[in-house]
């Protein structure tokens, strides 16, 4: 027989305790908000504005007018004018540039003889959902981009096919394969919910089983304990690297270009930089149901905001500074750079500071927090 | 070193948690090589004086020693001395016996581990079941287990935080009888209950209520110190029941306490009590006499004459 009083005495029992963890009811109310906000206001499917350098070794109406033309379709925005080669090599690399336009010294005197001179729109199409929509923009440039300056005795080259040809190369990933792009991203993706989470439950589990007491009254210094809890968990993160790694090679054909001992190198930071982050969650959750909420809390603007899921450049400036914050953007640029670019060290090397200065903060908050005493 | 007389030696110890005042300008003084028992009700404060004299809580006022180490200043250097046992079992469940010996000699870098774990485990009796999850073990074993976990670095000094809760008679006369060997070799032990005949076999007493230090000295001192009278009502049960009602309020009587057939009729003014209990006694056709009063009696005594402090309405722990 069901039982009126006895249904009501289990529904009070349970919102005397909801309303008794606070931080249980925060996230209920937190995370919907969190998630309106991210997916309504941060995400951008189109991104526009993507940074171009611009080679020119010919300077003249016409470059200018086709430069002009591209930034017109909303998609490009010139940031760079390298001189060389080289430099532009390495705007690329470092992912400050996605774009780079090459016009060859006689693009002028070739366009005016109707010779159909060829423009090089070089795209770094690692993240082929980035640059697939500025890439078809192109096109239209192509046909129109330099009508008004055809006039006078050229008004000819108006007719027919167009004066010149804008030949988009993508670079890295040529045949715009997702997987390329996701599979290395996701080693990160992986590696920050693992990790996070194994190391904010650490102390919350001591605290909720009651071994912190007698943990605190023996001599154990507090970097021991972060050191001793977190290292198991690195090699723990390298195991997954490793079948990460051999999936994208074997399942996946991702290529790898650069150095896999670079990348290791790197991962050890980044994965420290994670656990330090877990330790934090763990000295301020009284328990592991609140360590997991703040490893999701943590969680999700990683995976939105870092350019995981969605383009990094799409998204409005404050969600762009959110992401900067977050090791999962750097270490997504690392790992890609390695992996799709062949980046060395030189080119990661901001990434990887970026990287050390998270890991120190986050080691030095955790550190703080963690009570040597039960005060 | 020297080795100072007394192994803990603290004064003014206070404690507040938020506004609550758990400790308040509490004293103790533990001579070397004793067993110090300490009691008091639910609340008033023991585990907190622990806590405090290894370190796991700073004192908001007050100062002292243990052996000899500020309780301030040298914390590290006390927890490496002394051995702290938890109320609540706070080894890991997750861990054989023998792993968490091992765990605790490393945190303790102690020497020729193996074989002190060995050692530990033989002298407990542990060494067959060293395999064994400690998380499966009764609550006997389970404190068998923490007392060799905290003795394994040989502290100087034990800090026992209710050892004995929920282990069955058998068991805590064999961990008495540890204790007495322990400081006879010369040993300092503090330990918390709420067993009075644990609280006789301790060398000295302290008794605290609402943070506050009532009473201390041997069993003996600490109860010739209450100038308690305490008479025994024997006979019908019944009977006991109407006399026991009738005292309630009469005069000289403070303190009615069954104890199964008998009735303990304690009071401070002992002639006032003399008169109440003979005459209720005589009209109810009861048997009276006086006698010693235990310590029980005068624990709950000292308890209730000392009022609950406002402030301290429901603090946990202890």
């Amino acid at each position: 027989m069901f039982s009126w009083s006895r249904f009501a005495a289990i529904l009070v029992k349970e919102f005397v305790q909801v309303r008794r963890d606070r931080l249980t009811f925060a996230m209920m109310i937190g995370v919907p908000v969190m998630q309106l906000v991210l997916f309504g206001y941060a995400i951008n499917m189109d991104p526009k504005g993507l940074p171009m350098a611009v080679v020119s070794a010919d300077a003249s109406p016409f470059t200018r007018s086709l430069v002009r033309g591209l930034e017109a379709s909303g998609y490009f925005r010139v940031v760079a004018q390298p001189a060389t080669q080289a430099e532009a090599e390495a705007l690329v690399a470092e992912g400050d540039v996605q774009f780079v336009l090459h016009l060859p010294a006689d693009f002028s005197r070739r366009l005016a003889r109707g010779e159909r001179p060829v423009a090089l729109l070089e795209a770094d199409a690692t993240d082929p959902a980035a640059t697939g929509n500025a890439i078809a923009a192109v096109q239209a440039v192509n046909q129109s981009g330099l009508d008004r300056d055809l006039s006078g005795p050229l008004a000819s080259l108006r007719q027919g096919p167009p004066a010149f040809e804008l030949r988009v190369h993508r670079r890295y990933n040529p045949e715009g394969i997702t997987a390329y792009n996701i599979v290395p991203g996701l080693m990160g993706v992986v590696l920050t919910m693992t990790m996070v989470m194994m190391t904010s439950i650490a102390m919350t589990r001591e605290r909720e089983r009651g071994t912190m007491e007698n943990l605190l009254a023996t001599p154990v210094r507090p970097f021991e304990v972060m050191a001793g809890k977190i290292v198991p968990y690195i090699l723990i993160g390298y195991v997954q690297v490793v079948v990460i790694l051999v999936a994208a090679k074997l399942l996946f054909r991702v290529p790898m270009v650069g150095s896999l001992a670079l990348l290791s190198a790197i991962l050890v930071l980044f994965i420290a930089a994670n656990l330090a982050v877990g330790f934090t969650f763990s000295t301020l959750a009284r328990n592991q149901m609140q360590a997991m909420q703040m490893t999701f809390f943590f969680f999700l603007p990683s995976m939105l905001l870092s350019g995981f899921m969605f383009p990094f450049r799409g998204m409005p400036g404050w969600a762009q500074a959110v992401g900067e914050v977050l090791p999962l953007t750097h270490f997504l640029r690392i790992v890609r750079g390695i992996l799709l670019k062949g980046n060395s060290w030189d080119a990661v090397a901001l990434e990887v500071g970026a990287l050390a200065a998270f890991l120190v903060a986050a080691g030095t908050v955790a550190l703080a927090r963690y009570r040597e005493t039960l005060d | 070193m020297a080795e100072p007389d007394y192994a803990i030696e603290v004064e003014g110890l206070t404690k507040r948690f938020d506004d609550k005042v758990v400790v308040d300008h509490f004293g103790l003084r533990v001579r070397r090589g004793q067993i110090y028992g300490f009691l008091g009700p639910n609340g008033s404060g023991k585990t907190t004086t622990i806590r405090m004299l290894c370190g796991l809580l700073t004192p908001d006022e007050g100062r002292g020693t243990c052996l000899g180490f500020d309780i301030r200043r040298e914390s590290a250097r006390i927890k490496r001395e002394v051995g702290y046992m938890t109320q609540r079992f706070s080894l890991y469940e997750d861990l054989s016996i023998a792993e968490n010996l091992e765990f605790v000699a490393r945190i303790y870098g102690i020497a020729r581990r193996r074989e002190r774990v060995d050692a530990a485990l033989e002298r407990l009796g542990l060494a067959r079941r060293r395999r064994q999850l400690a998380g499966t073990l009764s609550g006997g074993w389970k404190q068998r287990l923490a007392l060799a976990a905290c003795l394994l670095h040989e502290p100087r000094l034990l800090l026992l935080d209710e050892p004995t809760a929920g282990v069955d008679p058998g068991a805590r006369r064999e961990f008495w009888a540890h204790l007495h060997e322990l400081a006879h070799e010369g040993m300092t032990v503090l330990v918390s209950t709420h067993y009075m005949d644990e609280a006789e076999r301790c060398h000295a007493l302290a008794y605290i209520a609402y943070g506050k230090l009532l009473a201390s000295g041997s069993a003996e001192e600490v109860v010739a110190g209450a100038h308690l009278a305490t008479w025994a009502i024997e006979g019908e049960v019944a009977a006991l029941a109407t006399a026991a009602a009738a005292l309630k309020g009469a005069p000289g009587a403070d303190m009615v306490v069954p104890f199964g057939s008998r009735l303990h009729v304690s009071g401070t003014d002992a002639g006032a009590l003399a008169a109440s209990v003979t005459r209720v006694a005589a009209a109810a056709g009861l048997r009276a006499a006086p006698i010693e009063p235990g310590l029980e009696d005068v624990f709950i005594h000292l308890m209730r004459r000392t009022p609950e402090p406002v402030t301290v309405a429901h603090q946990a722990g202890g």
